[in-house]
């Protein structure tokens, strides 16, 4: 890594040399009164040496003059013009479409004789310059997000002709956090630099060990040639930065495992249902989630013919349809076939698996079997840093809707009229129906919610996966598993084996690969259910013996 | 009882008939004649009558053991697999490498020399054994453990799945050293028959109709006998036979392995026939299209399966030329039909006005029947 990053640097090294003299004058630049007529920087800036020209830069851009991005832009894009004769106070022009200005002003003035001007000439050296200069005068923008960015930039190029810039910057800085990434900034200079002393570059190293980051880790690295005390505060420094990043690792895979596991408990939620608590083993589950993915579709293309201006709430629209549409899926499902194999689980499954067949042809004769475009709306996109993790942004959205389906479906079960319905037939069938609750509407309908909750699914998954007609299958066995290392029938426990089969399977993963740790999880499970065949929470007493 | 009595030399009759018959009419008969039985025909035979081992194997367990198998394809491919590796061995320096030892595909990935599992599969009596003892180990272990921890029903079911899902994974693996995604096929000969002559191709199907007999007289035998009467009663009633003072889990076991040895050799005998083994006859989507097979024929009654097996295959290469679309729709409906309206598959409707006694008969005579239907949820709780 460390080697790596000394690679990319190695075309500029001639250049942060050449600065070494701009250093040292560029500090007697700051030095108040001091020899500024001679030193003016807008007259550095004509030179026609490259070293005294980019020292002008520098020296323009620290002036903190509100000319210097003007005059700076108009260095680059070779349309500032120089005074081609000796004279006192030469003036100095930018060529613009309407005619020349005055560089120090801006005003207007007459247009030059021509044979009186010259370009100025822009060197490698001199264009370099510019660059870390115009990066640096955001240093002191009003925008305190501008100026970070700025402060980042200069801390990513860690160039030494900066630290004059950065000093200057340190001492009018209010925020501070943009004054901790001025001081690594400083820091990383400094080391780069070669100079200062010995304290203080010890208390850079220190700098950069807070900061604990790649870029912090490989400047670090690169630095030789250090005294001793240096020398052993890197290396302290080194091991510390590397021992934080594999905790940020260990996070960011606990985040992954998280996301992974929040989209199996979504897939798996409609699952606990439909096999938890009524005991149906559904193996067109996973097609009731591809209903859902294709209903979004649907939603979305419907939207774009007939309400654009809906576009950004299709997601929105969707979830509720997906529901509604998979939901009368599975009631018609309930009436039609599983009825009639209540209490012959095997023969379910193979009913189903035919049912699941069947759905999956149905849509790649409607749809065609390639993927379907399913569009992320903008509020989806993008990603959160947070220290040292990247977060996407519709992975969060991700795991915030699977805990809100699930939060809705126990406080359905627990205090809606259905939800006592179902419990009620749940816990004893005949008794259920003695009280007047129609059992076979009870059927319907929980099969009903149990799709209708893996239609939801297929909204969220749609985002992160392809929407074709297998897009079920890839989920059915893990669902199933989630369901049944969390115990039939227990919602909580659904949750529980979600999140460890997520968070197993991405630990597993970076060490063994993907299909491996897929091959693992499931001689694992193959092990878990022999020890426990009731699940990590199995129901205990009567219920447990019926 | 009588009735299957007479069922036993009517499948006897009709496998080794007809296999006799068309490998008459394929070598005996002028290319040009009427009666003459092209060359496809002989090899999809022979498919079918390997489908039928497998199913075979699949219904000794779900029919008399009660154990619903959705990974019996995995057997079916370990022996599948084994005879593969012997095919490829043979090839030597046939291949197009020329690699003397090592098959194509490892000269491909760059492997200098065999893995040990790869030695002594250049023997046919070798590999032989091989087809029949991977699959049983494997359904030992997995058998030992399941069996033992009384993982039952659906769980086992899902289970089944889990474990051919998993090969499947594994085999597509390349540093496996089995071919990974292309498997392994361009076989040459077999024990020195040229796998691309028609009387090679001819005698694998007799062979397969002559194994598939042998098979169905075993799993007769087995399923006759005082085992068998036990195996029944674990499948009809566990708890009240482990009462008895039997060990079901060792029963189950025993039947558990039988079986996949068969579909081992179902396999075995497959792959020389179709000219190619890869990974994706791991897949569960197989195992469990196998399981339907036994369902259209009559569980629990081993010509049935055999019969099913032919059966959907007949309608499955005829579906898939004439209207590939509706393939799928026609299986998934098959698997409806047969589990709502055909609980005992074709064998079962001639059967059943015999009154077969058997416990689960009055739910499935009767499917949707609101009493059976109450009383059985009640049991699933």
């Amino acid at each position: 890594m460390g080697l790596a990053s000394r690679e990319g640097c190695r075309p500029r090294r001639a250049f942060p040399r050449g600065f070494l003299v701009t250093l040292i004058l560029a500090l007697f630049l700051v030095l108040p009164g001091m020899a500024r007529a001679q030193q003016d920087p807008f007259t550095d800036i004509t030179a026609t040496t490259a070293d005294v020209e980019a020292r002008g830069v520098t020296g323009l851009a620290i002036s903190g003059n509100p000319r210097a991005a003007a005059v700076l832009d108009a260095l680059r894009d070779g349309k500032l013009y120089a005074w081609k004769w000796p004279r006192p106070d030469p003036p100095l022009y930018i060529r613009t479409d309407k005619g020349y200005i005055d560089a120090r002003t801006g005003d207007p003035v007459d247009a030059p004789a021509l044979n009186n001007i010259r370009k100025v000439i822009v060197s490698d050296t001199v264009r370099a310059a510019i660059e870390t200069a115009e990066g640096a005068l955001d240093l002191f923008a009003k925008d305190p997000a501008a100026r970070r960015k700025a402060a980042e930039a200069l801390f990513l190029s860690a160039d030494p002709g900066a630290l004059p810039l950065i000093e200057k910057a340190l001492v009018s800085e209010q925020d501070a956090g943009v004054a901790r990434v001025l001081r690594e900034a400083h820091a990383a200079a400094l080391l780069k630099s070669g100079n200062g002393t010995e304290p203080d570059r010890l208390a850079a190293v220190h700098e950069l060990a807070n900061r604990a980051d790649l870029q912090s880790r490989s400047l670090l690295q690169s630095l030789q040639d250090q005294p001793p005390s240096v020398a052993a505060a890197i290396a302290t420094a080194i091991a510390g930065i590397d021992r934080k990043m594999e905790l940020w690792g260990l996070a960011e895979n606990v985040y992954y495992g998280i996301s992974l596991g929040a989209v199996l408990l979504l897939a798996a939620s409609g699952l606990a249902i439909t096999f938890g608590v009524m005991g149906v083993i559904n193996m067109a589950h996973g097609e009731m989630v591809m209903t859902g993915a294709y209903t979004t579709f649907v939603v979305q293309r419907l939207i774009a013919a007939f309400a654009p201006a809906l576009d950004q709430f299709g997601l929105l629209i969707a979830v509720p349809a997906a529901f509604v549409v998979a939901g009368a899926l599975g009631v018609l499902i309930e009436r039609t076939l599983i009825r009639f194999l209540y209490g012959r689980p095997l023969e379910t499954l193979l009913a189903t698996w035919g049912l699941s067949l069947i759905l999956q042809q149905a849509v790649r004769t409607i749809f065609g079997p390639t993927n379907q475009d399913v569009s992320s709306p903008a509020w989806m996109s993008g990603s959160i840093d947070l220290g040292g993790l990247t977060l996407t942004v519709n992975r969060l959205w991700i795991i915030l809707f699977a805990i809100l389906v699930l939060g809705a479906l126990m406080a359905a079960l627990r205090w809606g009229g259905l939800g006592r319905s179902i419990r009620a037939v749940t816990q004893n069938r005949r008794m259920a129906a003695a009280m007047g609750i129609r059992t076979p509407v009870i059927d319907a309908l929980t099969f009903g919610l149990g799709s209708g909750i893996a239609g939801m699914a297929g909204v969220a998954l749609s985002q992160i996966d392809n929407v074709s007609p297998n897009l079920g299958q890839n989920y059915i066995i893990d669902s199933f598993i989630v369901v049944v290392v969390g115990g039939v029938g227990n919602l909580w426990g659904t949750l529980v084996g979600a999140m460890l089969l997520g968070v197993v399977d991405k630990f597993v993963e970076p060490f063994a690969g993907a299909v491996l740790a897929k091959i693992l999880v499931l001689v694992l499970l193959i092990l878990f259910i022999q020890r426990r065949p009731g699940g990590l929470f199995p129901l205990k007493g009567r219920v447990a013996e019926a | 009882m009588m009735r299957f009595d007479r069922l036993t030399p009517i499948t006897l009759g009709c496998v080794l008939g007809a296999a006799v018959l068309l490998a008459a009419l394929n070598l005996l008969t002028p290319a040009a004649s009427a009666a003459h039985v092209p060359n496809f025909v002989i090899s999809l035979v022979g498919k079918y009558l390997c489908y039928a081992i497998l199913a075979l194997a699949i219904d000794l367990v779900w029919g008399y053991a009660g154990i619903l198998t959705l990974g019996h394809g995995a057997f079916f491919a370990l022996g599948g697999y084994c005879m593969g590796m012997y095919l490829m061995r043979v090839i030597g320096a046939r291949g197009v490498y020329a690699d003397p030892i090592l098959p194509d595909f490892m000269v491909f990935i760059g492997w200098k020399q065999l893995p040990w599992y790869w030695q002594g599969f250049d023997h046919f009596w070798f590999a032989l054994p091989m087809t029949m003892l991977v699959p049983a180990v494997l359904a030992f272990a997995f058998g030992w453990f399941a069996f033992r921890s009384r993982v039952s029903g659906v769980y086992l079911s899902i289970i089944t799945q889990a474990l051919t899902y998993a090969l499947m994974l594994a085999f597509f693996r390349n540093d496996m050293g089995f071919g990974g995604n292309n498997g392994m096929t361009d076989f040459k000969d077999i024990v020195g028959f040229p796998l691309n002559r028609e009387s090679t191709a001819t005698g694998l199907m007799l062979i397969s109709a002559a194994v598939l007999s042998a098979a169905f007289l075993l799993a007769r035998g087995m399923t006759r006998s005082r085992f068998g009467k036990v195996l029944i009663a674990v499948r009809d009633a566990e708890s009240r036979t482990r009462f008895l003072g039997y060990r079901p889990e060792s029963y189950k076991l025993v039947v558990w392995v039988v079986s996949a040895i068969i579909a081992g050799i179902g396999g075995a005998l497959y792959v020389p026939q179709v000219g190619i083994i890869n990974p994706s006859e791991f897949a569960p989507g197989n195992s469990i299209e196998a399981v339907i097979w036994v369902a259209v024929g009559g569980r629990g009654t081993l010509a049935g399966a055999i019969l099913g097996a032919i059966l959907v295959n007949l309608g499955k290469t005829w579906l898939t030329n004439a209207f590939p679309e509706f393939w799928l729709f026609a299986m998934g409906g098959l698997f409806i039909l047969v589990t709502l309206f055909l609980p005992r598959g074709i064998i079962g409707l001639f059967m059943l006005r015999g009154g077969a006694a058997r416990p689960e008969a009055a739910a499935d005579n009767a499917p949707g029947a609101a009493a059976a239907e109450s009383a059985a949820r009640e049991l699933a709780g």
